[in-house]
């Protein structure tokens, strides 16, 4: 963790409006709360403004979102600043690539995959590449243990990922046709690699 | 009422309480860092830590209720123990991480002395640490022209955070970031704009926040302390004014719950530098023209000479926002001497102090906000006029049994409120409960009227008063138990001009304005009144301000800080200031300028000290010798003065002033007002693009 700024003003857009299929899902998101405790919106609201918004959060859409929920803007950042999931950079346009740090990834080599991402996309996290289509950053455990080593872009995770595989991955991003998400060994979900152990025979 | 044993000591408790009170109703002591008394709980400094019997873990007092604890297998009560060598133990560990990122600057911080960080650690840490990696470092933060920041000192008790939401309630402090990266800051470091946010300089525990004018001047120790009244508005909040030598280096609000609670306004506090410049050092006398320094003798004789041909009624005197009742007093016996009844303080023309204590007090008393529920403010910005009672209104508030009408200009009060109009006409209206929430107000049971002084200085003052007492009456607010009218002064002398007749004698203060009408006008610290040609000016005051330019001998009198004066605030409450330091140069007391003059006129009088003219102040009028008491205003009177009624003009209420930070001489003199009302009014330009 290092301390969570909002991006510097050059980089900042004027301002922020929902698209009215945004608004109606906010609108919606909003409704499911009694009158006047709209604030319980908030994180999904302000998710959805940093999907619109390329993929992070500007402050003109900390200002936006406030108003729509009728808080004080600071109570906006607030939740903006403490949850990591929350861009507050610009990131990369193509992908921005979650690479799991934790443990069980650790072991199975995602140091490896954090090596391939300071060569391919920028030496430092949070940081777009050259072109502007990349970025990335190591995260805590995304729960995919069992397929470690893995990366999250955007909604998806690619598993089972070794520096080369990953690197297809990365291509694929580039070139617009990303790989179907899941492992890229040939594994079946979680199942083991090169097909069952166990329980082969039918009696 | 619970039984619960703590430190081995039965004690009977409210099952409400949390055990940090009940403990301190035990005799032991908590130490404490992000809970207040005021403030909600938050529970996050973990340093009120207690063992309860039968628990794994110590708990946080402030954040456990008695009524949570189990009590034990045979049924006895619940045993606390806040001695123990597990308590002691989690105390220290607590104090040790807490210490283990706060700079080790005792000798260069401003709350050195004076720190609960400092005091709790010399109390309860151990004393060394075992933490030998670099501390975090956080970027201070820009606060404004008052509280200096100094982040990382800051322990994260998110007192300042409570504060400005909830007293305040200008959430403009935060939290951003988490964990160790936790920063307390406002949004994108934008000034703040409350005007009680000097207080968060007392409610950090550490020297994170520190008031930037009083920045590196003095140390608590070497401070000699008065405990004193504030004058800048009506309230009468209590100080405490710290001297050093014969300046005064800081003002600090003492605990009143019937006024101030613990909290003051930034003018209160911050005028301290508005003390010391374009003060009146020397008596001044008008030759040619131009303002020559003189001598008290030449001085007092220009007067004499001008007022050995001038008949008695063409003399007047005005008294300013910030006079004392002594010098009033003593001024209206000068003048009866010289013939004169034309007696008037700033802003009283639409009072009559024949009519009752009733027509003109706060009667619901500003601590009796909180048995309201439903206030009328008629005229008035009570966040502007009172910035403490206006907490006091959004405390009832917060609580969710006070309803809020307001006829008046709109404005940000930091509560929601009705806006039912503008002008007098939406107070006909109500009267004549055509608006919804007459009906609200008729239905409660302890409502209030607050009529502002922006309504009572007006032309037509007297009637809206009259129309303000009758809604109370017709909603049954002035009963035995219950008196919901109230008259929310902005100034602090008024009340007490009142008490003892300074106003209603003779000609009113517009009429003494008038060409034509004085030959000779006493204006005691009078500056906002524009006095007409060809009058000659006395004026004893303590600031080269608006009065003196005009004034034809200038009188140096002292300030509140350097005089013990009487004030009676808003609701009738009598109070002393204290002496804390001296008047400069040749200036001297007011009551004393008056009792020379009088001597030097011929027409002295019997008075050689301030006890003595104390006790003929308490002979007139008695009730100004039991301090720190209201006498009530009778009932019957608030009756005879709805049945008064009057004509209503139908022009908008306007506020008694424009700008929060520069109302009267003293704080028009101050650098810090100055540059608080910059930022003010900065905020209203953006506010209005």
């Amino acid at each position: 963790m290092s301390v969570r700024r909002l991006a510097p003003k050059e980089l900042q857009p004027a301002s922020f409006a929902f698209t009215d299929e945004n608004l109606a899902f906010a609108k919606a998101q909003i409704a499911k709360y009694p009158e006047g405790r709209q604030a319980s919106a908030a994180i999904a609201i302000l998710w959805r403004a940093q999907e619109q918004n390329e993929g992070w959060v500007s402050e003109a859409a900390i200002r936006a979102v406030a108003d729509m929920l009728q808080m004080p803007y600071i109570r906006m950042l607030e939740i903006a600043t403490f949850y990591t999931m929350f861009q507050l950079q610009p990131v990369g346009k193509k992908a921005h690539v979650q690479v799991c740090g934790t443990t069980p990834c650790r072991l199975r080599g995602a140091e490896e995959l954090i090596e391939v991402c300071k060569h391919r996309i920028h030496h430092d996290p949070f940081h777009l590449s050259k072109d502007g289509d990349f970025s990335w950053e190591e995260v805590e455990c995304l729960g995919a243990c069992v397929n470690a080593p893995m990366v999250q872009v955007w909604k998806d995770t690619y598993e089972d990922l070794t520096p080369e595989s990953f690197g297809k991955v990365l291509d694929g991003f580039a070139t617009g046709n990303p790989p179907k998400p899941g492992p890229q060994n040939g594994r079946q979900f979680s199942a083991p690699l090169g097909g069952p152990t166990t329980l082969k025979e039918t009696t | 009422m619970t039984k619960i044993i703590i430190d081995g000591k039965e004690i009977d408790v409210p099952p409400e309480y949390t055990l940090l009170q009940a403990c301190e109703a035990a005799g032991a002591e908590i130490p404490r860092f992000c809970y207040h008394e005021r403030l909600s709980i938050a529970g996050n400094c973990r340093m009120c830590l207690v063992e309860v019997k039968g628990g794994p873990k110590p708990v946080a007092s402030c954040a456990w209720g008695v009524r949570d604890c189990r009590p034990g297998p045979k049924g006895e009560p619940p045993e606390i123990s806040t001695r123990s060598p597990m308590v002691k133990r989690a105390r220290e560990g607590v104090m040790e991480f807490l210490l283990i990122n706060h700079p080790l600057d005792c000798p260069i911080c401003d709350q050195g002395g004076e720190c609960d960080l400092q005091d709790q650690a010399m109390g309860y840490g151990v004393d060394t640490s075992r933490f030998a990696e670099n501390k975090r470092a956080v970027e201070d933060k820009y606060l404004g022209a008052l509280v200096k920041t100094s982040m990382n000192r800051c322990i994260q008790c998110t007192r300042c955070v409570r504060f400005s939401a909830e007293v305040c309630g200008v959430p403009e402090m935060g939290a951003i970031g988490r964990g160790e990266d936790m920063e307390i800051t406002t949004y994108l470091e934008q000034a703040l704009s409350s005007e009680l946010q000097g207080n968060l300089v007392d409610i950090c525990p550490v020297g994170a926040l520190t008031s930037k004018p009083y920045a590196f001047t003095a140390r608590p120790w070497e401070l000699g302390k008065t405990q004193s009244i504030d004058v800048m508005d009506g309230l009468g909040s209590a100080i405490r004014v710290d001297t050093r030598g014969r300046e005064v280096m800081r003002i600090l609000p003492r605990i009143n719950d019937a006024v101030n609670e613990e909290w003051i306004s930034d003018k209160a506090r911050h005028i301290v530098d508005g003390l010391r410049t374009q003060r009146l050092d020397r008596p001044y006398v008008r030759e040619g023209g131009k303002l020559r320094a003189a001598s008290w003798p030449e001085a007092f004789k220009a007067i004499a000479t001008k007022l050995g041909r001038i008949d008695g009624k063409r003399i007047g005197a005005i008294a300013g926002d910030l006079a004392a009742v002594e010098e009033m007093f003593a001024l209206k016996e000068l003048l009866a001497k010289l013939g004169s009844t034309n007696v008037a303080v700033q802003g009283g023309d639409s009072f009559d102090p024949k009519a009752g204590r009733a027509s003109y007090l706060f009667n619901p008393t500003i601590a009796g906000i909180e048995q309201a529920d439903a206030i009328l403010i008629v005229g008035a910005n009570p966040r502007r006029e009172a910035a403490v009672l206006n907490a006091r209104i959004r405390k009832r508030w917060r609580s969710g049994q006070l309803k809020v009408g307001l006829v008046g200009p709109r404005a940000d009060l930091t509560y929601p409120y009705e806006h039912i109009g503008a002008g007098t006409d939406s107070l006909s209206d109500l009267a004549a409960g055509k608006h919804s929430f007459a009906s609200v107000f008729k239905g409660a049971k302890n409502p209030i009227v607050l009529v502002g002084a922006g309504a009572a200085a007006r032309h037509d003052g007297a009637a809206i008063l009259s129309l303000a007492a009758k809604l109370a009456l017709d909603a049954n607010g002035v009963r035995d138990d219950w008196n919901g009218f109230a008259v929310l002064h902005d100034t602090a002398s008024r009340v007490g001009a009142l008490d003892i007749g300074f106003v209603g004698t003779g000609l009113t203060a517009a009429q003494m304005t008038t060409f034509g009408t004085m030959d000779v006008l006493f204006l005691l610290g009078a500056d906002e009144v524009e006095v007409p040609e060809g009058v000659f000016t006395v004026y004893i005051g303590t600031h080269g301000d608006r009065g003196a330019h005009r004034a034809d001998v200038i009188l140096p009198g002292a300030a509140y800080t350097e005089k013990s004066g009487i004030y009676v605030n808003t609701e009738g409450r009598v109070q002393m200031t204290g002496r804390a330091s001296f008047p400069p140069g040749e200036a001297r007391e007011d009551w004393a300028i008056i009792r020379a003059l009088s001597d030097v006129l011929g027409k002295k009088l019997p008075y050689d000290s301030l006890a003595a003219l104390r006790a003929a102040i308490f002979k007139a009028v008695p009730h100004l010798q039991r301090l720190d008491q209201i006498a009530p205003g009778a009932i019957g009177d608030l009756k005879a003065l709805a049945g008064k009624g009057g004509s209503l003009e139908k022009a908008p209420f306007k506020p008694p002033f424009e700008d929060f930070y520069l109302t009267n001489p003293i704080a028009r003199a101050s650098a810090v007002m100055a540059e608080c009302s910059r930022l003010a009014s900065g905020r209203v330009l953006v506010a209005a693009e």
